[in-house]
């Protein structure tokens, strides 16, 4: 249900960008989105389809780049990927550890003709 | 005529953080301390904020905001109290934003109002994403829950100031790990202030009470 703003979002930015170049179709929409976004792409398709119906943007296809959940450990620099059970780092056992990627959600280009 | 990209620069959340920012300016102007609490759904946020407002309403003047799907249920509760409360009916969406906030504001009368303690819809994915221009958000977990919480919805851990664990007069009949718990809060958000208490019994309530008081108190002085 959360995808929904998200899709709003996107949805808004691509007109003010078609409308700015002028563009007459929006043939496909790149996305980004972070596995700790916490976000299906099966539901952003189904609000997509939902919302872009009657823009210049319907029927636009969809791509996912998918970005997996990466720590990196403050004290030795290993990055590791999350298993969903342990966050401290695998390596040295640290907890002190930041989150560096996928955290994001966010619209990286669209095709237009 | 040929296809072409166009690269795009802006952040989705750009315009929230934009509209957030406002909503932290005026509070700012009007001296008003405004508190996010978020949390799962049943966690015990409306129950928490009940217990604040019991605490706190002679010390501070309150209003309250609160963010459902659907009712008006909490909002009538916060009102029982006595303190001015306004409904935000998010209308199917799961999280308060900004500009939801925004559109709250001006039913309340900042000007007086010390402590703005505003309940966000039940929830521990979204909100997180959307700052209010709040200036403490606080999460509450609450133990039925379970121990693992920290470790599957990461993002909520992180960007908040101070953490209740409600429901701890239930620990007895739960297997809830606290160690486990406390382990994966630490790793998201080091130092964080957390406080185990019970909004049934009250237990553990006078240590966050007092801390929030400090907040408060360093920030309307
Ligand atoms: N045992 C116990 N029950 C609690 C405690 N705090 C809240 N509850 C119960 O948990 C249920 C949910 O509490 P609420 O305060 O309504 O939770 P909420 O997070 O506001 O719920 P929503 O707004 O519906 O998401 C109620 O039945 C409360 O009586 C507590 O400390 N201990
Ligand atoms: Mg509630
Ligand atoms: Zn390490």
């Amino acid at each position: 249900m959360h995808e929904l703003p998200f899709v709003e979002s996107v949805l808004k930015i691509t007109m003010e960008q078609t409308e700015q170049a002028k563009a007459k179709r929006v043939v496909g929409v790149n996305l980004v989105i972070g596995d700790l976004a916490s976000m299906v792409d099966e539901s952003v398709q189904f609000y997509w389809d939902i919302v872009s119906e009657g823009t210049i943007a319907e029927g636009a296809k969809l791509h996912f780049k998918r970005l997996p959940a990466v720590f990196q450990c403050k004290d030795c620099g290993t990055k590791y990927q999350l298993d969903g059970q342990h966050l401290a780092c695998p390596k040295c056992g640290s907890t002190r550890v930041s989150i560096v990627g996928g955290d994001e959600a966010r619209l990286e280009s669209i095709e237009v003709e | 005529m040929g296809t072409r990209t166009i690269s795009i620069v802006e952040n989705i959340l750009d315009a929230n953080d934009r509209i957030a920012q406002t909503n932290r300016e005026l509070f700012d102007s009007t001296k008003t301390f405004a508190i996010n609490f978020m949390a799962s759904p049943g966690a015990g946020k409306t129950s928490v904020i009940l217990r604040t407002v019991q605490y706190l309403k002679d010390r501070y003047r309150m209003a309250g905001v609160d963010g459902d799907v659907a009712t008006t249920i909490d909002a009538d509760r916060m009102a029982a109290t006595g303190i001015p409360a306004v409904q935000i009916n998010t209308g199917g969406t799961c999280h308060l934003d900004a500009v939801m906030l925004s559109g709250a504001l001006p039913k309340l009368n900042l000007d007086e109002t010390d402590l703005l303690i505003i309940e966000n819809v039940g929830n521990l994915i979204c909100p997180a994403s959307f700052k209010l221009g709040s200036r403490l958000d606080v999460l509450i977990a609450s133990v039925p829950e379970g121990d693992d919480k920290p470790y599957k919805y990461p993002k909520m851990y992180r960007g908040v100031q101070a953490m209740l664990l409600n429901k701890v007069d239930l620990l007895p009949y739960f297997d809830f790990d606290m160690d486990y718990f406390r382990k994966g809060v630490e790793v998201l958000n080091p130092g964080l202030s957390f406080f185990p208490v019970s909004a049934k019994t009250g237990e553990g309530l006078d240590a966050y009470i007092e801390w929030l008081t400090e907040q408060a108190d360093s920030f309307l002085k």
